[in-house]
């Protein structure tokens, strides 16, 4: 186990190396001109060779990502173009938004998702059932900023019961940190209670028809018992990795969430610096990004030797 | 075990007119069609038949553990100590089952939970139906393993089913379903999936446990050879009914239905060192979806005459404790 974890932190290097590079690429053939966007509309070519030579943009290619992984691992993210400041700051400034959204969203998620896909596998058919699957195909077909609209026109603007937008930091206190957040919230988790909803139910259906599940029931194993022990346990692995990668996808979903309810959050700061061609903001936000995609992917298999005794590494 | 039950003839379980049928896309399958039996305390009681002949569904129906989208129980009383089964709701149904009527399966590969120990599968039966402690339920988990005959139960009872032997499996299953000292173990084909050497082990086990605790049972299988080896009683199944019910002895001496005879003939015999061609049944088992007239084995029956071919025979005494469902079970008995 110990020897597993240390081979996948050693293949963790191997990967980020990889993107770091892709990374890189990615925006240097990118077209658009950092160095004119910064010199702004009046600029003279003088003024943009001279952005260009401090900036290093001269530099031929290899040396430039030289220059750049070497701060990286040094961990400097390096300074915004745009703002001047650290990117490591700039991130950090915009962390708690974005981190409250998501961890949010996921417990909304994974309660209500499982919750609805097991009553809905138990009774495959029903009533339950039906409504989940209409909910799932709103959920999956409907943009996220139209469902942010239709909560704000509701339950902002018609009833007035939650605030339109914005955030609250939670140091301001916790009741008005949360109250900010149901909207975005919400609206963020209907395409992921969709999706954890619809894997726990078929995942659910399979183990309801096992042997072993009639054992309990030969046993007088209660209802409740049957569906959230003996068969939630074995059916917890497909419901795992969806939650992981739903965890991961969040990074992009929280982008048109925060510019829908004006969130401070990450998200909003790679559309600002995207719009600016800031390079350094954009890949740090990039390869923060992907450090957690990688590292969520590597908790969720460690994950699975809970649930599943089978598994061994 | 705490109580030793003696055998006796007070009626344990008993089974009028059942009748269940399975719902299919456009058809109904009778599966059932109407059975009666009773299982006296104490007694092992053997039900025979070919594979889709309604033993299995006659446990299943016992327990109300029927697929609930596609079967039914639409008929008939189940009476357990004067009590109707079928009358009972979910809750008082949970606290017979495991309890005071336990049941082994045909499967032992997937009948145990793969996500849990084996220790806290049987000990869970044992805190479900009693206020023991987790500690105490684990205790008699233990004791449980070692009553099975299972080596080191103190490492077994931490195994996980796939650590363990089908064989060790099944005597897991046999221990979870004895944990509550039921009155009645349905085994369901309990040794049909093992090993030829460990279906004796485990048959032996049965017979021992059974005589050691006083449950009765009802042993479900397909072969003649297990019934003469463990049962008191058997009844014959075919078609969703009952062919033949008799003490051991009487069945094997005097078959009174074609069908047992049929049965019978059809069994290697182990005592001829060269082995002839088994003779087999002709013809097909009828299908249940559409109604029979007429006795159901009268187109696969040497004996068949032309009533048999429009009424529908019942159960009928033939002798002390036996019963045939067959217009001519005298001359058939005769020989």
């Amino acid at each position: 186990m110990a020897l597993y974890v240390l081979r996948r932190l050693v293949s963790t290097i191997a990967v980020m190396a990889m993107v770091g590079i892709f990374i890189f690429l990615l925006l240097r053939l990118a077209p658009g001109d950092p160095a004119a966007i910064i010199a702004g509309d009046t600029a003279t070519p003088e003024m943009i060779a001279n952005i260009r030579e401090k900036l290093g943009l001269n530099e031929p290619l290899p040396v430039q990502f030289a220059h750049w992984a070497h701060s990286i691992l040094s961990g400097n993210l390096g300074i915004s173009i745009f703002t001047g400041r650290p990117v490591l700051e700039l991130i950090s400034q915009r962390l708690e938004p974005t981190i409250s959204l998501a961890i949010l969203t996921m417990i909304l998620s994974v309660t209500i998702g499982v919750t609805f896909g097991i009553l809905a596998a138990w009774r495959a058919g029903g009533l339950v059932d039906r409504t989940l699957t209409a909910l799932a195909t709103l959920g999956f077909s409907v943009p996220v900023f139209v469902v942010g609209f239709f909560l704000i026109y509701f339950f902002a603007i018609r009833t007035r019961w939650l605030p339109v937008q914005g955030y609250q930091p939670i140091d301001h206190g916790f009741g008005p940190w949360l109250v900010q957040l149901i909207l975005p919230t919400m609206t963020l988790a209907l395409v992921y209670v969709a999706l954890i909803a619809r894997m726990t139910r078929a995942s659910m259906l399979e183990v309801l028809s096992e042997d072993y599940m009639r054992t309990a029931a030969a046993k007088g194993v209660s209802s409740y018992s049957m569906l959230f022990h003996h068969a939630l346990k074995n059916a917890g692995v497909p419901i795992l990795t969806v939650i992981g990668l739903s965890f991961a996808y969040l990074i992009s979903g929280v982008v048109i969430t925060e510019t829908v309810f004006n969130i401070p959050g990450v998200g909003r700061l790679v559309v600002d610096a995207i719009n600016n061609r800031d390079y350094p903001v954009i890949q740090g936000v990039l390869i923060l990004a992907s450090g957690m995609y990688v590292l969520i992917n590597l908790a969720v298999d460690l994950a699975y030797t809970l649930i599943d005794p089978r598994i061994r590494y | 075990m705490q109580m030793q039950k003696l055998a006796g003839n007070d009626v344990l379980l008993d089974v009028r007119d059942l009748e269940t049928h399975f719902y299919g896309e456009e058809s109904v399958t009778r599966a059932l069609g109407g059975i009666s039996f009773q299982v006296r305390s104490g007694e092992t009681l053997g039900v025979v038949g070919e594979s889709g002949c309604g033993k299995s569904v006659t446990a299943l129906s016992i327990l109300r553990l029927l697929p609930k989208l596609t079967a039914r129980t639409v008929g008939g009383e189940i009476r357990f100590h004067g009590r109707d089964l079928l009358k009972l709701s979910p809750r008082e149904m949970r606290q017979i089952r495991g309890n005071r009527i336990a049941m082994i399966f045909q499967e032992p590969m997937t009948s145990l939970n793969p996500v849990y120990t084996v220790g806290h599968q049987i000990a869970e039966a044992v805190q479900i139906h009693t206020k023991a402690s987790r500690s105490d339920a684990m205790a008699k988990a233990r004791e449980m393993l070692r009553l099975v005959r299972i080596a080191d139960p103190e490492r077994r009872v931490n195994n996980y089913p796939h650590e363990m032997s089908g064989g060790m499996r099944q005597r897991a299953m046999i221990a979870m379903a004895l944990a509550c000292s039921p009155e009645l173990l349905i085994a369901d084909e309990p040794t049909t999936a093992l090993d030829v050497t460990i279906q004796a082990q485990i048959l032996r086990l049965i017979v021992d446990l059974k005589e050691h605790t006083g449950t009765a049972v009802m042993f479900i299988t397909h072969d003649l050879g297990v019934v003469a080896e463990t049962c008191q009683r058997v009844i014959v199944m075919y078609a969703g009914r009952i062919a033949e019910q008799a003490s051991v002895t009487d069945l094997f001496a005097r078959p009174a239905h074609p069908y047992t005879q049929g049965l019978m003939r059809s069994v290697p015999d182990r005592r001829h060192g060269r082995q002839r061609r088994l003779p087999e049944i002709p013809g097909i088992v009828p299908s249940l979806r559409e109604p029979i007239v007429g006795c159901s084995f009268a187109p696969r029956c040497p004996f068949a005459i032309g009533i048999c071919r429009e009424k529908t025979p019942t159960l009928r005494d033939i002798g002390p404790g036996h019963a045939a469902a067959c217009f001519r079970a005298e001359e058939v008995m005769g020989g």
